[in-house]
């Protein structure tokens, strides 16, 4: 069905069927631990993807292939039709952007300092920083809210300040795909929803292809408009929130009961978990019968 | 304050400079020059500036002449290229491991370097060429050991620093095993190239390591801003286009020969590799590795140091290394303290 699927979405590339960002039968592994074996998953073109699953389900293993950070031991990731790994370094970092989940603000380092480093594939050399980095990192900083933060260390900064401020630097760095690894991590509600908006802001008003892993199944449904569920490894339903997320798909995929209603909001699909009493009566009677 | 500036020509080139650290450049520089000057302006035979800088022009008398090129001149410019190379090879090194303690003193390179310049004077009665070879050898060795050990999937910051602890510790073993096989007379050069000193330096000391530096400095900043951005982790600046383990091996090999030169031609003169990055680093204030402030601040600092001791102590009765190691014991301490209420260690 998946092939079907993404075929179908109404988003992909309208030059050509085939999407830009790729992985082909490929297997991760770390050391022996193998994640994933034959995988393949297609990022349609335009899209907002975000790939959800449980703990351990090799979500942010796929992101970092997809980013070529890990090198798959089988099968190849392919961006616009070449092997990712096979590409010049900076070529692939001015088509896509990662945002991981860790990295390290140097100390004493200023807004717009990290911002700039975002230029980074952009310059050389004898091009260390042009009009034109200057125009995209204040563009950046604009965007994402940090304009007048621009002064300011990135030390001093809130958890929600300096998650925007990141976003900012991959920003900069102007690629049509964006890869972001849980980037509402640590942050509090209002901080996730804003940053959320701002991932939806860049798809729907500049086009650029998202792809984000989610812990909140809910926030994915919500903002997703295709949506990748993983388990140990394989993918078990990928397409638009509406037509996928069910009960039996969330109870398959993270072995929890619960009710799919529409979001009052937004009419995407919402998961509300069983209550607790609810769901020991029926572990009960499971084990009973 | 954000004191960058950007120069642009029409035809599209554009440099980043730094207004800050440009100027402490230049006053770092201009105080390793007057310390040069005073340095060879010193000596059992007192010049003042003015007599040595007109020598150094090409206009003194012949006594001040033999005295300032063939003697004190080639000492300088040893004590100037090898603090110049300890500074930078800290630099680097305390970059590539995102530590400030990761310096070539703490990773066992000056050790290792130690081990084969004393197996030169122990076992083999090596001439001073031989020591000098040996102890290369020595910190090449070590410091390919230490990246083989602490390569897992890529070189990891606290990995290679304990690493290259460990191999230290071992090392250290290694050298106070051949000083109690040594003889008397042996033990004492030993003990005296081990504090690291810059007596008798020479021309046939300077031409090596100028020609060193003439290739590895230029080769080292043109991968500063990969370094850069290393800085904000691997995953940062692999997505950002840098091939994070092809720069920092070639950074790491240079910074492993620029140390074992250094440490060949003036014995392991001890924390200017690791005080020099963190005091240039306070001056400029600016983020980033700051590779050529490190490597001037390395230069005036092992400069000022000699004409410390000699000054202090009389001519050669005291090697560089212990005023150095003084000064940076105490600086460490003051590390360790502040790092510690500023919560990061």
């Amino acid at each position: 069905m998946s092939a079907e699927t993404v075929l179908t979405s109404g988003l992909t590339n309208p030059r050509s069927t085939v999407n830009r960002l790729s992985a082909d039968t490929v297997t991760l592994a770390y050391d022996q631990r193998v994640i994933a074996e034959q995988l393949s998953v297609e990022i349609p073109d335009n899209s907002f993807t975000v790939i959800v699953g449980p703990n351990a389900c090799g979500k942010s293993t796929l992101l970092r292939a997809l980013s070529r950070m890990l090198k798959p031991s089988q099968g190849k990731v392919l961006l616009d039709g070449q092997v990712i790994q096979s590409m010049p370094a900076k070529k692939v970092a001015r088509t896509l952007g990662l945002l991981p989940q860790s990295s390290i603000a140097p100390d004493g380092i200023t807004v717009a300092d990290l911002v700039g480093r975002g230029r980074y594939p952009h310059q050389g050399i004898l091009r260390q920083w042009s009009t034109e980095d200057e125009r995209v990192v204040q563009e950046s900083m604009r965007q994402t809210g940090v304009a007048e933060l621009a002064e300011r260390y990135v030390d001093e900064l809130s958890g929600g300040q300096r998650q925007r401020v990141w976003i900012a630097m991959a920003l900069a760095q102007q690629t049509p795909l964006l890869l972001l690894d849980e980037p509402t991590t640590y942050l509090d509600i209002q901080h996730q929803i804003d940053v959320l908006d701002l991932c939806a802001e860049l798809h729907e008003e500049q086009g650029r292809t998202l792809v984000a892993v989610l812990h909140d199944l809910n926030h994915a449904a919500r903002y997703a408009t295709h949506l990748i569920a993983l388990k140990s490894g394989k993918i078990i339903a990928e397409g638009r929130p509406n037509d996928i997320v069910t009960a039996e798909l969330v109870e398959e995929v993270f072995g929890l009961r619960c009710q799919v209603i529409d979001d009052p909001e937004t009419g995407t699909p919402l998961v509300v978990p069983a209550a607790r009493k609810a769901r020991v009566r029926v572990e009960a009677a499971t084990e009973a019968s | 304050m954000r004191t960058n500036r950007a120069i642009r020509t029409p035809g599209g080139l554009s440099l980043r400079l730094d207004v800050r650290a440009t100027v402490v450049v230049g006053l770092i520089l201009l105080a390793a020059l007057t310390a040069s000057v005073v340095l060879i302006g010193t000596g059992d035979f007192p010049i003042p500036a003015g007599d040595v800088l007109k020598t150094l022009l090409g206009n003194g008398n012949a006594g001040q002449e033999f005295i300032i090129n063939e003697l004190r001149l080639p000492r300088v410019l040893v004590g100037l290229l090898v603090g110049a190379s300890l500074g930078l090879g800290g630099a680097l090194f305390q970059a590539i491991s995102r530590n400030p303690l990761g310096s070539p003193d703490v990773l066992g390179l000056s050790q290792g370097a130690t081990a084969g310049a004393l197996t030169m004077i122990v076992l083999f009665s090596g001439s001073a060429t031989q020591v000098t070879l040996g102890a290369l050898v020595g910190g090449l060795v070590t410091g390919f050991a230490i990246y083989l050990l602490a390569w897992k999937q890529g070189v990891h910051g606290y990995r290679l620093v304990l690493v290259g602890i460990g191999v230290s510790a071992i090392v250290t073993a290694v050298n106070g095993y051949l000083l109690t096989r040594s003889t008397l007379t042996d033990a004492a050069q030993a003990v005296v190239w081990m504090t690291g000193s810059l007596s008798g330096r020479d021309w046939t000391q300077v031409w090596p390591l100028l020609w060193l530096c003439a290739v590895l400095v230029p080769l080292v900043l043109a991968n500063a801003r990969g370094l850069r951005m290393m800085e904000m982790g691997d995953d940062v600046s692999n997505a950002l286009g840098v091939r994070v383990e092809r720069v920092r091996l070639l950074l790491l090999v240079a910074a492993v020969l620029l140390t074992a030169a250094a440490t060949a031609a003036a014995g392991p003169v001890s924390f200017v590799a690791l005080t020099a990055p963190q005091l240039a680093r306070r001056l400029t204030r600016s983020p980033g590795p700051n590779l050529v402030p490190s490597l001037c601040m390395g230069a005036t600092l092992l400069v000022t140091a000699d004409w410390v001791s000699q000054k202090v102590f009389g001519a050669d009765q005291l090697p560089v290394g212990v005023v150095t190691g003084v000064l940076g014991g105490v600086y460490l301490l003051w590390l360790l303290v502040t790092e510690r209420k500023a919560g990061r260690i």
